[in-house]
């Protein structure tokens, strides 16, 4: 059978200021009709800029080169209005954001319709039927209503529905879907392939699905490539690739899954303990009255000495809110007690003493350093608030000293954030956190924005970091395997409550109730739930 | 094994030299040609401003009434062909018939005869007039009926002509860039003092405060400008400095919106939330983290600025409100330009192309500034 898509020898460069970037490198590729094929690699591998090339989708520096066919017909180089026949019809994209990739001030209907009266010259009347058929295609509720619904009305899933239903209307021979399911919940994540799977079974298009994410990888792909640097290191089936890797990179990718558990820690005081913590949000509506909005809803912690507490929860459960709340970082509800002294309610200046011994590592290891300033001065801020009577030269030495802790080389701190990668930031982020010797250290999704490689450098990180220092974590992730590795003990919180707490084992091997179960499926057994949905369609 | 392999991943030190954000953006503005003309332009501006007037061999003040409106010449006046002239009006009265009369660079030479003999001290008479210093009787004929005078010509360039009071046009466009500048430079600090405290603050601090502080801007806002201006000369009579504080009083309306907008959307980034976890003082987060942040679009609103100041300026000069005679100002300059333009053309339009240069510079810099500090916005 000959494929319908086939890059030969591509190539991407790139002009900036620094001269120029090889984002590919030769790198050839080929999808076979109806088949799925996955482009995994890291972040920077080139996964995504190589099929933006092929598309004609490049930034204005970025030059293409080599050969991408699509059924006997050359892409590069066609002109934009014969690429326009194909591109949106027979070969669609989606993308990671579904949050912007639909336009706010139209309404979904129109979106969907205007295309087909434009590209196809459909009446208004049958493209508004052929739009109904799509929205029940992928399965939205009340689609009837959604037509007339504006994006923001929409959830994720379903804006990444409406996403899907805008690459079906040109009955696609070619789904191109660049980590579709990266901003989703897991739950959500796991529906969305699900219906990706029944569609192609339905529809017959191949799928080209570029993701991080070996977990997806395993339960969706028949054929994957594995690229890194604009190169493809290994390439196979996906059964033989996850049994019988051959290449070192990919037996790197597939070992940093996060494993180990943690040693649990002998009884030891309580460090902080906080009952009935309770965060309320007032929206203000018009001049007068306020919706509240219950963020976090009585939640009761108690955190010993030299342990960890994993806060699992999918977006919106509040988990994020709870941390910031107990840092008194938002005004809360309840009592926060730390080494005895009650701290909730406290000012700003009278937290100030304890905020030595709490510390906070964010999750946007982009946004969480201050861009003008440099390694150096980001570490030491804190000292300066908190031991001010240290010279410049000490505080030299505790920045060299912290960077060192973290792996990092003690001569990087004269240099600006921005040339570190997403790990090195996320270093110099705990850095700054440990520099001042803390002893509860709240982590907000620090393994989020990273990719698996490096997320597994810094769950080894913090592990040392917590039997070198004595540090108790309150841990916040979406990522259940992290927090599995991670916690003694972990809360699983939805819509502001907790839903189950317990000891790690207990809740991963033996989940009490509904919520959990589906949350830890939807984590390592995609492929059941895969094959569930399959059954069902 | 593997997992040396992930740390040798991650330990790939940056291998350029160390960038700051400046830096990079320099980098930036380095390749936009348009941008690097018009800061060496402005460059030339400022030096000019700065020693223009001091090296000019005019001052600005200076009143020449023998050359009340004259052309601009690169020739230095009076010109070759009108000295003999201006020669016989002054030995008019000397009672003297006079011969040829050569001008040779800046001397000249005058030969004269008389019935009598002639005093040598007839050449007073040149001496008086302006024009002709240090004369001299150069030959004296043996009856000593006949002599040939000999004095020097002070011969004047005006490369931009003069004014309708017989001043250097050039230097007065040159104290003009300098009070232009100036007040573009003063008042725009002064604007960006108060506008980024005052904008900084209010959108740190957030809430009623916030809202106070705002709806005080509104009110300053509804202030008519010219009116403001007008009060301020009426209470305290014209002067420069009135200036700065009439346009600085405006214009940090504009930049402590800007820097307010700014600071709300850092407020909620995560490093400013670190900060806070760090416990560091609001003052420190607003010098450290705040302001550092908000310096990219204050510099490029700064330097758009500048030539709306000089232009606020040079129109209330042009109403007669701005800077006092005899120092000037571009505006003043125009619009004596304009009262004489049927007739004398060069009085409008040296000053107008300094003026419009000096704007085209400043806001191609702007523009520059504005794509290097800010790539994402184009």
């Amino acid at each position: 059978m000959a494929p319908i898509f086939k890059l030969t020898d591509m190539h991407v460069r790139f002009d900036t200021p620094d001269g120029e970037v090889h984002a590919v490198c030769g790198t050839s590729m080929h999808v076979d009709p109806g088949e799925t094929v996955a482009v995994v690699g890291e972040s920077g591998s080139g996964k995504s800029q190589i099929m933006m090339a092929a598309m004609g989708l490049l930034s204005s520096n970025g030059r293409a080169q080599g050969s991408a066919r699509f059924r006997n017909q050359e892409l590069l180089g066609l002109s934009p209005r014969k690429l326009n026949q194909l591109r949106g019809k027979k070969i669609t994209m989606i993308f990671q954001e579904p949050m912007t990739s639909l336009d706010p001030l139209y309404r979904i209907g129109d979106q969907l319709i205007e295309p087909m009266i434009e590209h196809e010259g459909l009446s208004a009347r049958r493209a508004r039927a052929r739009a109904l058929e799509l929205l029940k295609l992928v399965m939205i509720p009340e689609p009837e209503r959604k037509l007339r619904a504006y994006p923001h009305e929409l959830s994720g899933g379903q804006r990444q529905r409406v996403m899907i239903a805008m690459a079906l209307s040109g009955d696609p021979d070619l789904l191109i879907a660049d980590e579709p399911t990266t901003a989703l919940d897991v739950t959500i994540q796991a529906e969305i392939l699900a219906l990706l799977a029944q569609l192609q079974k339905k529809l017959g298009m191949a799928i080209l699905f570029i993701t991080h994410d070996l977990t997806i990888v395993e339960a969706f792909a028949d054929r994957v490539y594995v690229m890194r640097k604009g190169a493809v290191m290994e390439e196979g089936p996906v059964t033989r690739i996850f049994a019988d890797p051959q290449h070192a990179y990919t037996k790197m990718l597939l070992a940093a899954e996060p494993h180990g558990r943690k040693d649990p820690v002998p009884s030891a005081p309580v460090l902080l303990q906080a009952d009935g913590v309770r965060v309320t949000f007032t929206r203000s509506k018009g001049l007068f009255g306020h919706d509240e909005l219950c963020a976090v809803d009585g939640l009761d912690i108690q955190l010993r000495e030299g342990q960890t507490i994993g806060i699992v929860g999918e977006s919106g459960s509040g988990k994020s809110t709870f941390g910031r709340a107990l840092l008194q970082m938002l005004p809360s509800e309840g009592t926060v007690v730390f080494q005895g002294a009650r701290i909730s309610g406290l000012d700003r200046s009278a937290m100030r003493k304890h905020r030595k011994a709490l510390q906070m590592v964010f999750q946007d290891p982009y946004g969480s350093l201050s861009p003008r300033m440099t390694v150096g001065e980001i570490i030491t801020e804190g000292l300066l608030v908190h031991q001010p009577e240290l010279s410049g030269r000490d505080r030299e030495a505790r920045a060299a000293e912290a960077l060192k802790a973290v792996g990092l080389e003690a001569n990087m701190r004269n240099r600006f954030p921005h040339e570190f990668s997403g790990g090195q930031r996320q270093r110099i982020a705990i850095a700054r956190a440990v520099i001042l010797r803390p002893k509860v250290v709240v982590l907000d999704e620090p393994t989020s924005a990273l990719d698996r490689s490096v997320q597994a450098q810094v769950i080894e990180l913090l592990r040392d970091l917590q039997r070198e220092f004595g540090l108790s974590y309150i841990f916040i992730s979406h990522d259940l395997a992290v927090v599995r590795a991670l916690s003694d003990t972990v809360i699983v919180m939805k819509e502001g409550k907790v839903v189950e707490q317990g000891p790690v084992d207990r809740i991963f091997d033996a989940p009490q109730s509904a919520y959990t179960r589906e949350l830890i499926e939807a984590a390592f057994r995609l492929n059941t739930v895969l094959d569930r949905a399959a059954a069902r369609a | 094994m593997t997992d040396r392999t992930a740390l040798s991943l991650d330990q790939e030190a940056p291998a350029r030299p160390s960038r700051s954000l400046w830096a990079t953006a320099f980098l930036r503005l380095k390749r936009n040609t348009l941008a690097m003309i018009s800061l060496a332009v402005l460059i030339f501006y400022i030096l000019a401003g700065i020693i223009g007037p001091e090296i000019t061999n005019h001052h600005y003040a200076e009143v020449y009434p023998e050359f009340v409106k004259v052309p601009a010449s690169l020739e230095g006046y009076p010109k070759s062909d009108e000295i003999p002239a201006l020669a016989e009006s002054a030995l008019a009265r000397a009672r003297l018939d006079l011969g040829q009369i050569t001008v040779d660079g800046g001397t000249i030479r005058v030969e004269a005869s008389s019935s009598r003999e002639i005093d040598p001290r007839v050449t007073r008479y040149l001496d008086r007039s302006d024009l002709f210093a240090n004369s001299r009787i150069a030959e004296t004929s043996a009856d000593g009926q006949s002599v040939v005078m000999e004095a020097d010509v002070e011969r004047l360039h005006f490369y931009f002509g003069t004014d309708a009071n017989g001043r250097d046009l050039l230097a007065r466009t040159l104290i003009s860039v300098r009070v232009s500048l100036m007040i573009g430079a003063l008042a725009t600090s002064v604007a960006l003092l108060i506008g980024v405290l005052y904008g900084a603050t209010a959108g740190f601090v957030g809430g009623r405060v916030d809202n106070f502080m705002m709806r005080v801007v509104d009110v300053l806002y509804s202030l008519p400008f010219i009116f403001f201006v007008i009060l301020l000369v009426v209470f305290f009579g014209r002067n420069v400095v009135l200036m700065f504080i009439a346009v600085g009083a405006v214009e940090w309306l504009d930049m402590a919106r800007i820097v307010r907008g700014q600071t709300l959307s850092l407020k909620n980034r995560e490093f400013v939330q670190a900060a806070e976890a760090l416990g560091v003082r609001s003052a420190g987060i607003l010098r450290r983290h705040i302001i550092p942040n908000t310096l990219g679009p204050v510099i490029i609103y700064m330097t758009l600025l500048i030539p709306k100041v000089i232009l606020l300026e040079s129109f209330l000069s042009f109403l007669g409100l701005g800077v006092q005679e005899p120092l000037t100002s571009l505006g003043v300059l125009i619009s004596e330009g304009a009262k004489n333009m049927r007739g004398d053309a060069y009085m409008l339009f040296f000053p107008a192309a300094t003026l419009t240069l000096l704007l085209f510079a400043l806001n191609f810099l702007g523009d520059g500034l504005r794509d290097a500090l800010d790539p994402k916005d184009r």
